[in-house]
C-alpha cells in the first residue's frame, strides 16, 4: 500500500491535481467578458496588471490591506494556518527524502523544528477557525457542513502527519492514514472550494484591475482594490 | 396567474403604459399581483446561461464563508448586525440559490429576492475593499436585480423610472421641449444680475457640454442656473444639447440594463452630434457612474470610455478654482465647521476623494474643515443609494440605514455638510427632516456662488457707476 500511494498513485494525484488547476485557471480567464463584467480587460492591460499585481500582493501581506488590519485576530489565524498549508507540504525534510527516493527529484527542506511549528501553529489556527465559525453569529449563519468538510480535509494530513512525526503507537497505520488523506487533500483542490488556491489569484487579480481600469485606479492615490 | 394588469415581465414601452402604473396608487394593486406572478423559469435560465460567466460563478463557488465583509457593510452594522445582512449571507441566498436551482425558483423566493436586493443592499460595493477573494457583492447584487427586472420583480417607483427613461430618455417626464424652455427661462430670469447670461443649446465644437441630472429641470431649476452662472463667470465656452442633456440612470438601480443602453446612447448621441472638447456632468453620483463608468459598456465602446472625455462636476470645479477661472474671494470662506459626503459612485468607484478635498482647500478658512470617519474610498453610503430613497415600499428600512450618516456627521461636530451628489444630498436632506440633529446640507453651486469673485467685465451696468 506504502508503496502503491508513494508510487503510481503519486502520478496520478500530481496529474490530477496540476491539471485540474491549470483547468480552473483556463476555464476562469476564458469566461471573462468585458462587456457583461463592464472592464475593458486589454485596452487599459498595462493599468490593470499594475492594480492586479498590487491587490494580490497586499492581501498576501499579514496586515498588508485594511480588512486584514481592522481583524488582527482572524489574520492571525488566516495567516498561521494557510502559512502551515502551502510550506510545510512543500519544504518538510520527510517529503524531500520521498521526493528523491520516489521520483528521483532533489528538492530542499526545512529544519525539522520549524516544521514541527508550523504544522502545530496550522492546527491550532485550525481550530481557531472552527471556533470562530462557532462562535460568530455573522460567520455561523453563512456557514455550511461543506465548509467543516473542508477545514477536515486540509487538516486531516497535518494530523496524522504529526502524529507520525511523534511516534504515536500504531506507526504504520498513521503513516497510512497521513498518505491517503495527503492524497485526498491534493485531489480535493480542482474540484472543491479548495481551487481558491489558484482561483485567488484569479479573483483578486480581476478586482485589482476592475478598481484599476475602472474605478480610479487612474485617479486615486494609495491602494485601491 | 401568470402575468397581472399591473405587475408583468415586459418593460413599460409607452406614456399610456407608464400612466397606467401611474394610477396605481403607490403600487398597491401592482404588489398584491406581485404575489401571484409567475416565474418564467426558462426564461430565467436561458439569462443565466448567458449572462452568468466565469466571474461571478467563481465569486459564488470560492467565497469562503469567512464573514469578513460583515463589518464592511453598514447596512449590517444599523441593524444589530443582524446576521441575515451579512453581505455574503444575502448574496447566497438570492444569485447563490437562483444559480444552485438554475432559475427553477417560486414567486415566494423572487419576492423575497426582491426584498433583499432593493432593500438590504444599495450597491455601495464597500464590501469589495474587505473581500480577501475580491468578490463584489455590490456588483453581484446588482446583477440579480437585472435578473429579477427581466421577471417583473422589481419596486414600483423603479420599473415607473426605467419606464420614463424608456419613453423620454429621463428619469422623469421631462420632455426635450421642457428642458429648452426650462434654459431660456432660467438665462431669463438671471440676466439682470449677469449681463450677458445665456444658456447656449446645441452649439457644436464646443469647449464643454453640460450634462444633468432631470430633477434639476423639473423640481429645482435654480441648480440649472446655478451651473450656467458659475460657466460663465469662468468664462466657458460651453454648451448644452436639446436632447441627450440627461445622464442618470433610475434604469441601473431597476436593473434593466436595455433602457439603460437607451438612456446612455442618448447621451453618447448628443456628444457625437455636438463634438465638444469635453463633457461635465452635474453634482450627481449615479449619474456619473451610468453615463461615465458602466455607460460605455452598456453602448458595448471596447475602450470602457465615452466618447470623449467626460468629468463630474467636482473635477470642473477643482479645476476652475486651480487655474483661477474662478476666483474666491477669501472673507467668504467658510468659517465654520463643515464636512464632506463623498459619494460611493465617484469616490470608491472612480478615484475623486482627493479633488474634492482640493476644492475644500479653496472654499473653507483652514482649520475648519473635519473629515468623516471612515471617509474618502471607504466611506459608509449615505443610506439612501441604489434606489433606496425612492424606493416607498422600503422607506421603514431605508430610515433606518440614515442612521449611519447621521452618526457619523454628529461625531464631526459640523453642523454643515457638503454633499456634491443628488442621491447624498437627499439622503441628508431625509436625515435631518427624520432625526432633526439641526445640520444645514448643500451641493457646491449655490456654495461657490455665494464666495466666487465676480470679475468687473461681468458686473451689472448699475454697479460699475
Amino acid at each position: 500500500m506504502y508503496e502503491f500511494l508513494t508510487g503510481p498513485m503519486l502520478w496520478v494525484t500530481f496529474t490530477v491535481f496540476i491539471v485540474g488547476c491549470i483547468w480552473r485557471v483556463v476555464r476562469y480567464v476564458r469566461g471573462l467578458s468585458w462587456q457583461l463584467d463592464r472592464v475593458a480587460y486589454r485596452p487599459h492591460f498595462a493599468l490593470g496588471a499594475r492594480h492586479a499585481l498590487k491587490s494580490v500582493f497586499y492581501w498576501l501581506v499579514p496586515f498588508g490591506s485594511r480588512s486584514w488590519r481592522e481583524k488582527p485576530g482572524m489574520t492571525i489565524l488566516f495567516f498561521a494556518f494557510h502559512i502551515g498549508i502551502v510550506f510545510v507540504p512543500l519544504f518538510l525534510e520527510a517529503h524531500a527524502v520521498v521526493a528523491k527516493q520516489r521520483l528521483g527529484i532533489a528538492w530542499p527542506s526545512m529544519p525539522a523544528g520549524l516544521a514541527d511549528g508550523l504544522t502545530i501553529a496550522m492546527l491550532v489556527a485550525g481550530a481557531g477557525l472552527v471556533i470562530r465559525r462557532l462562535a460568530l453569529p455573522e460567520v455561523r449563519i453563512i456557514t455550511t457542513g461543506y465548509d467543516y468538510l473542508l477545514l477536515a480535509i486540509t487538516m486531516a494530513p497535518f494530523v496524522t502527519g504529526l502524529a507520525c512525526r511523534m511516534d504515536l503507537p500504531g506507526a504504520e497505520g498513521w503513516l497510512l492514514a497521513h498518505l491517503v488523506t495527503g492524497h485526498l487533500m491534493l485531489l480535493a483542490i480542482p474540484f472543491t472550494k479548495l481551487s481558491h488556491m489558484v482561483l485567488y489569484f484569479c479573483s483578486r487579480a480581476q478586482l485589482g484591475m476592475d478598481f484599476g481600469i475602472k474605478r480610479g485606479g487612474e485617479r486615486g492615490r494609495g491602494i485601491v482594490w | 396567474m401568470p402575468e397581472g394588469k399591473y405587475c408583468f415581465r415586459r418593460p413599460l414601452q409607452t406614456e399610456e403604459d407608464i400612466l397606467h402604473l401611474l394610477s396605481d396608487t403607490r403600487g398597491t394593486n401592482y404588489y398584491k399581483e406581485m404575489e401571484e406572478l409567475e416565474v418564467d423559469t426558462e426564461a430565467l435560465k436561458k439569462r443565466l446561461d448567458a449572462t452568468c460567466k466565469s466571474r461571478l460563478r467563481t465569486w459564488l463557488d470560492i467565497c469562503a464563508r469567512c464573514g469578513l465583509c460583515a463589518d464592511s457593510c453598514f447596512l449590517y452594522r444599523v441593524n444589530d448586525r443582524n446576521p441575515e445582512q451579512v453581505p455574503s449571507y444575502k448574496v447566497q441566498t438570492t444569485l447563490g440559490e437562483i444559480v444552485r436551482k438554475n432559475g427553477n425558483v417560486d414567486t415566494k423566493f423572487m419576492l423575497h429576492a426582491m426584498e433583499v436586493c432593493w432593500s438590504r443592499c444599495t450597491c455601495c460595493s464597500r464590501c469589495a475593499q474587505y473581500c480577501p477573494h475580491g468578490i463584489d457583492m455590490g456588483q453581484m447584487i446588482s446583477y440579480t436585480r437585472g435578473l429579477l427586472y427581466s421577471q417583473g420583480f422589481v419596486p414600483w417607483e423603479l420599473k415607473i423610472g426605467s419606464g420614463m427613461h424608456r419613453v423620454y430618455r429621463a428619469q422623469m417626464d421631462v420632455t426635450e421641449e421642457d428642458w429648452v424652455e426650462t434654459c431660456e427661462w432660467m438665462a431669463e430670469e438671471n440676466e439682470e444680475e449677469y449681463p450677458g447670461l445665456t444658456i447656449p443649446v446645441d452649439v457644436e465644437n464646443a469647449d464643454i457640454m453640460y450634462t444633468c441630472n432631470a430633477r434639476e429641470p423639473k423640481h429645482y431649476p435654480e441648480d440649472v442656473a446655478e451651473a450656467a452662472i458659475l460657466f460663465h463667470i469662468a468664462g466657458e465656452n460651453w454648451t448644452v444639447p436639446s436632447s441627450g442633456w440627461e445622464q442618470t440612470a433610475l434604469c441601473m438601480f431597476a436593473g434593466d440594463w436595455e433602457a439603460c443602453k437607451m438612456q446612455v446612447q442618448n447621451v453618447y448621441d448628443a456628444i457625437e452630434r455636438l463634438k465638444p472638447k469635453r463633457v461635465v456632468g452635474t453634482e450627481c453620483g449615479h449619474a456619473h457612474r451610468a453615463s461615465v463608468i458602466e455607460g460605455p459598456y452598456w453602448c458595448g465602446r471596447p475602450d470602457g470610455k465615452p466618447p470623449a472625455p467626460y468629468i463630474h462636476y467636482v473635477e470642473w470645479v477643482a479645476e476652475a478654482l486651480r487655474t483661477g477661472k474662478l476666483k474666491i474671494d477669501p472673507a467668504k470662506r467658510i468659517k465654520e465647521p463643515v464636512t464632506l459626503q463623498d459619494s460611493c459612485n465617484y469616490v470608491r468607484n472612480y478615484g475623486l476623494s482627493e479633488i474634492t478635498r482640493e476644492i475644500i482647500s479653496y472654499i473653507v478658512e483652514p482649520g475648519y474643515f473635519v473629515e468623516m470617519a471612515p471617509n474618502k474610498d471607504y466611506n459608509y453610503c449615505c443610506g439612501g443609494g441604489g434606489g433606496f430613497n425612492g424606493v416607498g415600499r422600503y422607506r421603514a428600512q431605508r430610515n433606518k440605514a440614515l442612521k449611519t450618516k447621521r452618526d457619523q456627521i454628529l461625531a464631526t461636530g459640523c453642523k454643515l455638510v457638503i454633499a456634491p451628489c443628488h442621491n447624498c444630498w437627499d439622503a441628508i436632506r431625509d436625515l435631518e427632516e427624520e432625526f432633526e440633529i439641526g445640520i444645514r446640507w448643500t451641493f457646491l453651486k449655490p456654495l461657490l456662488l455665494k464666495m466666487v469673485v465676480i470679475p468687473e467685465h461681468l458686473r451689472p451696468a448699475e454697479e460699475e457707476e
